[in-house]
C-alpha cells in the first residue's frame, strides 16, 4: 500500500488531441453488459435466472405425464419464474448506479446521459433473448432426456411460441427497467413493480366499472395469451395498449428524470 | 485550462453558490479552499456537468464538459471516492472506466501501479477498501486516461501523512508538465503546500483568489518573544510599526529587520516567520461563521 519512490505523473496530453472519439453506442452496451455480471449479486441474478429454468425442467421430468412431456411443455412453464426475475435484472441495472453512487462515474465518463441509458436497454434486451435461448436449450435438454427415460420427448412447437415467449421477455425486462429509470431508487421500485399489477388485478376484479379498462391495462391478463398460442389482433392490440402504459410511459418519464436528476 | 463563469446555483431558498468565477490556467496547481459547505462540491459538480447551474457557465480547454465527446480523455475527475459499487473489485472498476474511454487494458494495471494499489488490493472488493485506499483507487481512475486536467474533491481525505506527501509530489509534477489541477479543500494548511494559486469560496461566493504567494505574503512578519513588552519596546526603537494579532506582534518589514532590532535590544526571539496575510485569519472567520450556522440550527 505505501509507495516509497518518487511520485511520477503521467503524460499529460497534449492541448488537443487527435483521435479521441466518443464511445460508440456499441462500446458502450459490451460496458452495460460487463456491469450485470461484474458483482456478486449481479452474477447470481444470472445464475439464478438459468437454474430456475433448469429445475423446472427436472421437475417436470419427475413429476410430469408421459405424455406431457414434450418440448413445447418443458420450454413454456419456464417461461413465467423468469419473467419474473428479468424485471429485478432490469431495476437493478439501472437503479445500482444511484444506490450504488457510480452515476457520478459512469455520467462523467458520458455525459451525454441518455447514451448510457439506450446502452443499457439494449444490454437488459440482450439478456432477455439469452434467457428465452436458455429456457430453448434446457427445454430441448428436458426433450432428450424424456426420450430416453420413456416419457414422450416429442419436439413437436409452434413456432408462434417463440415469438411470444420473446415478447413476454423483453416486455418483462423493459418494464423492470422502465421503472428503474423513474424511481430511481432499487427497493421502491422492486417494490412497487411486484406491487402494482397485484393491485391493479384485485382491484380490476372486485370493481365493475374496471373490468372493461382491466382486459385492456391489466398485463397480468393481457399476457396471458402469449403462453398459449398465436394471438388474434385485438389481443395484440391489448397487449399493445398494455405495454404502452406499463412500459413506453415510465421508461419516457424515466429517460426524462434521469437527464435531469442532479448526480451527487 | 479551467474556466467558471459567474456560476451559480440555488436549491429553492438556498443559494449554494453564488456568481462564482475563476479561471485556472495550463502548469498551475489552483487550490479550491472553503469550509465545509461552501459550495465547493456544488462548484465542481457544475463544471463537470452533473449538476444544472441555476446561471452562469463552466468550460474546459474551451468546451462545456457536455460537449467534450471522451471526457475521461482530457479531464480527470475525482469528486467522491466512495461513489464506486461496493462489489466490484478495484481493478474491475478501472476495468469498466478503461473499456467505456476505449483504453487499452494495460493501461489499468499501470494506473494501479502508479498509485500503490498492488495485485492483492486490486482483487479485493471495494467495500473492503479503507477510505485511504479508495482515494488512491479514485486518483487511479482520475489519471486513467493521461488527461490534461485534474479536477478533484478533498483529494486528501482519508489519506496518511505519507500519501498525502506522495499526493503533492503527484500533483506538482503533472502540473510541472503543462497539466492543468484544480483541487478542493477545506485545510488551508494542506494545499498550501502545492498550490500555486489560490480560490477561496464561503457562504457561496469567492472570498479572495490569487497567487499563493500574493496572497500569503501581504502582511510582513510575524514575530514572537519571551518579553513581549521587551519586543515592542526593541521595534519602537527601531522604528518598526507593529500590530497585535493573535499570536504573536506583525511587522511591517522583513525578517532581517525585524531579527537585527530584536538582537540589538538582546530580546529572546520565539518565533519569526513570514506572515500569512490574514488568509488563515479570513479562513478562520469563514470557518467560525459557517459553524455558528450550523449551531444556530
Amino acid at each position: 500500500m505505501t509507495t516509497t519512490t518518487a511520485p511520477t505523473a503521467p503524460a499529460v496530453a497534449p492541448e488537443h488531441r487527435p483521435g479521441v472519439r466518443r464511445p460508440s453506442l456499441l462500446r458502450l452496451t459490451a460496458v452495460e453488459l460487463r456491469k450485470l455480471s461484474d458483482t456478486r449479486a449481479g452474477l447470481w441474478l444470472l445464475i439464478t435466472i438459468g437454474l430456475v429454468t433448469a429445475v423446472i425442467v427436472t421437475l417436470q421430468l419427475i413429476y410430469a405425464d408421459a405424455a406431457d412431456q414434450t418440448f413445447a411443455s418443458f420450454f413454456v412453464p419456464s417461461l413465467l419464474p423468469v419473467g419474473v426475475l428479468l424485471p429485478v435484472l432490469g431495476i437493478l441495472s439501472i437503479t445500482a448506479e444511484w444506490s450504488q453512487r457510480t452515476a457520478l462515474v459512469t455520467y462523467a465518463l458520458v455525459p451525454r446521459r441518455e447514451r448510457v441509458v439506450v446502452a443499457k436497454l439494449v444490454a437488459v434486451v440482450l439478456a432477455a433473448l439469452a434467457s428465452v435461448l436458455a429456457s430453448l436449450t434446457v427445454a430441448a435438454a428436458g426433450t432428450l432426456i424424456a426420450g430416453a427415460t420413456g416419457g414422450a420427448g416429442r419436439w413437436e412447437f409452434d413456432e408462434a411460441l417463440l415469438l411470444n415467449a420473446v415478447v413476454f421477455q423483453v416486455a418483462n425486462v423493459l418494464m423492470g427497467a422502465g421503472f428503474g429509470l423513474l424511481l430511481l431508487n432499487t427497493p421502491l421500485a422492486i417494490v412497487t413493480y411486484l406491487l402494482l399489477p397485484t393491485v391493479w388485478s384485485v382491484v380490476g376484479e372486485l370493481v365493475p366499472a374496471l373490468r372493461g379498462p382491466a382486459g385492456w391495462l391489466d398485463t397480468g391478463r393481457t399476457m396471458e395469451p402469449l403462453f398459449s398460442s398465436s394471438l388474434a389482433g385485438e389481443q395484440w392490440a391489448r397487449l399493445g395498449v398494455s405495454l404502452l402504459v406499463w412500459l413506453a410511459v415510465p421508461v419516457a418519464a424515466g429517460l426524462v428524470r434521469t437527464l435531469r436528476r442532479e448526480v451527487a | 485550462m479551467i474556466s467558471v463563469e459567474n456560476l451559480s446555483k440555488r436549491y429553492g431558498r438556498h443559494q449554494a453558490v453564488d456568481d462564482v468565477s475563476f479561471r485556472c490556467e495550463p502548469g498551475t496547481v489552483t487550490g479550491f479552499l472553503g469550509p465545509n459547505g461552501a459550495g465547493k462540491s456544488t462548484t465542481l459538480r457544475m463544471l463537470c456537468g452533473l449538476t444544472p447551474p441555476t446561471a452562469g457557465r463552466a468550460s474546459v480547454g474551451g468546451r462545456a464538459y457536455r460537449d467534450l465527446p471522451n471526457p475521461g480523455r482530457e479531464v480527470g475527475v475525482l469528486l467522491d471516492a466512495s461513489a464506486q459499487h461496493a462489489g466490484r473489485t478495484g481493478r474491475e472498476a478501472l476495468a469498466v472506466a478503461a473499456q467505456t474511454m476505449g483504453l487499452d487494458r494495460r493501461e489499468v494495471g499501470a494506473k494501479l501501479d502508479l498509485v500503490g494499489l498492488d495485485a492483492a488490493a486490486a482483487r479485493r472488493r471495494v467495500r473492503a477498501y479503507s477510505l485511504g485506499m479508495r482515494q488512491r483507487l479514485g486518483l487511479a481512475l482520475a489519471l486513467l486516461g493521461d488527461p490534461r486536467v485534474l479536477i478533484l474533491d478533498e483529494p486528501a481525505n482519508g489519506l496518511d501523512p505519507e500519501g498525502i506527501f506522495w499526493m503533492r509530489g503527484l500533483l506538482r509534477d503533472f502540473a510541472d508538465r503543462g497539466g492543468t489541477v484544480l483541487l478542493s479543500s477545506h485545510l488551508l494548511r494542506e494545499v498550501e503546500a502545492v498550490a500555486d494559486r489560490l480560490v477561496v469560496i464561503g457562504g457561496g461566493r469567492i472570498v479572495a483568489q490569487g497567487d499563493k504567494a500574493e496572497l500569503l505574503a501581504g502582511g510582513g512578519t510575524l514575530v514572537r518573544a519571551r518579553d513581549t513588552g521587551a519586543l515592542r519596546r526593541a521595534l519602537d526603537a527601531a522604528g518598526l510599526g507593529a500590530r497585535e494579532a493573535t499570536d504573536g506582534l506583525v511587522v511591517r518589514a522583513d525578517s532581517e529587520a525585524v531579527g537585527q532590532a530584536a538582537a540589538d535590544a538582546g530580546v529572546v526571539l520565539t518565533e519569526l516567520r513570514p506572515d500569512d496575510g490574514g488568509l488563515e485569519q479570513l479562513f478562520l472567520s469563514l470557518t467560525a461563521a459557517e459553524s455558528s450556522k450550523e449551531a444556530g440550527k
